[in-house]
């Protein structure tokens, strides 16, 4: 498996900056395309930096830096003249705590980034998109009689798929998910779980996780991290069996972290 | 024990803070009140309809300084809100830039000022230059005076839309500008209108500023370069004169005032209730 599938995102030599504080020292990693890598290690590892990294999230805190290369299919994302709003689009997100528009229906929510970036779109159209990314993410069943109700008047884990639901209507060839779980309870965990399973089909999916049992179960590659390093890198069964390095293997059987 | 001690405490406690908000909600049913009985018996349809009467005759009504004072108010939006609101949306939305603290003192400060000292600035940024008291003059007064209130509601309002809403929207690919337009401030509508209602009541019962602007008119105003009457000026002149008439009609004035600044403020945040949206 490993040697025939293609890198969609390579990561070269990626520092990151807060401010004076360096939270990534030389990443480098080629993520395969269509498959599911769980991004693992202790709290402050510099996880959720390397996610935000992948699609110029980063820079919008004040005084964040980057440098360094990120490739989407053979392209820098970091070349002078790239619109983060174009590498955006392509690079979707799902966040840690579910964020739909409390000022939007769940239709709207779901039709966001089509309604938000600006462009005209008939009616047919839109209610085609909102329908196919709901179904995809496994909720349309749930509130294809709520369409015009709140956002937010739906449960956590309802919340959590629509907002996979919103980042799938833009149609982005790669999804970002910052512990999408951490903020569910185990059986909306499952749900989204087996929704990975079924996205990472089509899609090239990068998951940040607290939980090593999450990586194992839903994830094809895993990467290690630790204090802004990457310690490992391989395919999660290889990864979980046969660590490598020694800071992986005692994390992995729970002596630290 | 213990158990019976906290449970007086809390008595106490609540006893307490029911008897502050008494005396807070006290004055505004007292004014209500009082206004109430002094002003009714004065207001008939002439009341809204007749301009005031030459001394010694009795009858005529307000109507000049009601319509004046609409107008007042709506010159002073004109001008107040729009750049109030921009204001407030530069100070949330560019939070780094060096120029913030700076802007945000100033208009804390310019908060402040004495609305008679606001009118003075009108008075010889317009009507020395100009020559003459004008609505222009008056609504530019208020419009001072709208401003900062307009900017730091709007600032707080659109600080307060969590941060995660922003993220959400960046990372769709939507760019920051529409991300600003239609996320952070439709998120923070309501507070923004709240605080536009806020500054509009405020301006509404000034008089300060007012008597060396807009001046004051027994008639019906010629144009918008001209003196304009206003009801905060009326009743002022109404009041302090020794007619029994005369003084009726102030409280009438007055009555007319409040009402007409709560019934905006009730419609206003009738109009704009919707929680959210859909375009279904």
């Amino acid at each position: 498996m490993t040697s025939t599938t293609r890198t969609k995102l390579e990561v070269r030599q990626l520092d990151a900056w807060f401010g004076t504080t360096q939270a990534l020292h030389d990443i480098g990693l080629a993520i395969p395309e269509r498959a599911a890598t769980a991004i693992i290690g202790p709290s402050g590892c510099g996880k959720s930096t390397l996610i935000r990294c992948l699609n110029r999230m980063h820079e919008i805190v004040p005084g964040a830096r980057v440098s360094g290369q990120v490739l989407l299919d053979g392209e820098d994302i970091y070349r002078p003249g790239v619109d983060p709003v174009q590498v955006r689009a392509r690079v979707g997100m799902v966040f840690q705590r579910p964020n739909p528009f409390p000022t939007m229906s769940i239709y709207d929510n779901a039709a966001a980034g089509l309604l938000l970036s600006g462009g005209r779109r008939s009616r047919a159209d839109l209610d085609a998109a909102v329908e196919h990314s709901l179904r995809q993410a496994a909720l349309w069943d749930e509130v294809e009689d709520s369409l015009d109700a709140s956002g937010v008047s739906i449960s956590g884990g309802q919340q959590q798929r629509l907002c996979i639901a919103r980042a799938l209507a833009v149609e982005p060839e790669v999804i970002l998910m910052d512990e999408p779980c951490s903020a569910l309870d185990p059986i909306a965990t499952t749900k989204i779980e087996a929704l990975i399973h079924e996205l990472k089909a089509q899609y090239t999916i990068v998951i940040v996780t607290h939980s090593m049992q999450q990586a194992a179960r839903v994830s094809d590659y895993t990467v290690f991290m630790y204090l802004g390093k990457l310690i490992e890198f391989g395919s999660t069964e290889r990864l979980f069996t046969t660590p490598q390095k020694k800071e992986t293997e005692d994390y992995i059987t729970g002596r630290f972290g | 024990m213990r158990a019976t001690r906290r449970r007086i405490v809390d008595r106490v406690a609540r006893a307490l803070t029911l008897a502050c908000t008494a005396a807070v909600l006290a004055p505004l049913v007292l004014i209500i009140g009082y206004l109430l009985a002094k002003g009714v018996t004065s207001i008939n349809l002439d009341f809204f309809t007749q301009l005031p009467k030459p001394v010694g005759e009795s009858g005529g009504g307000m109507a000049n300084a009601i319509v004046g004072t609409l107008v007042l108010i709506g010159l002073a939006c004109a001008l107040g809100l729009p750049i109030g609101f921009g204001t407030g949306v530069f100070l949330a939305e560019y939070a780094h830039s060096r120029l913030v603290p700076t802007i945000r003192f100033c208009a804390d400060v310019l908060n402040g000022v004495p609305s008679i000292v606001i009118g003075i600035y009108a008075y010889t940024l317009i009507v020395l230059p100009t020559k003459s008291f004008s609505a222009y003059a008056g609504g530019f007064a208020l419009a001072v005076i709208m401003l900062p209130i307009v900017a730091r509601t709007t600032e707080e309002m659109l600080r307060l839309v969590p941060a995660n809403l922003r993220e959400a929207s960046l990372a769709l690919g939507v760019p920051a500008w529409r991300t600003t337009m239609r996320v952070i401030i439709r998120t923070a509508r309501g507070g923004i209108i709240t605080g536009c209602m806020l500054a509009i009541a405020r301006v509404a019962g000034e008089t300060a500023p007012l008597l060396f602007t807009a001046f004051g008119n027994q008639f019906w105003h010629h144009g918008l370069g001209g003196p304009i009457s206003s009801l905060p000026v009326q009743i002022y002149t109404y009041a302090i004169s020794p007619f029994d008439d005369w003084h009726r009609q102030a409280w009438a004035g007055a009555l007319v005032l409040l009402t007409l600044i709560s019934a905006t403020s009730l419609s206003v945040r009738l109009l704009t209730r919707g929680r959210f949206r859909t375009v279904r």
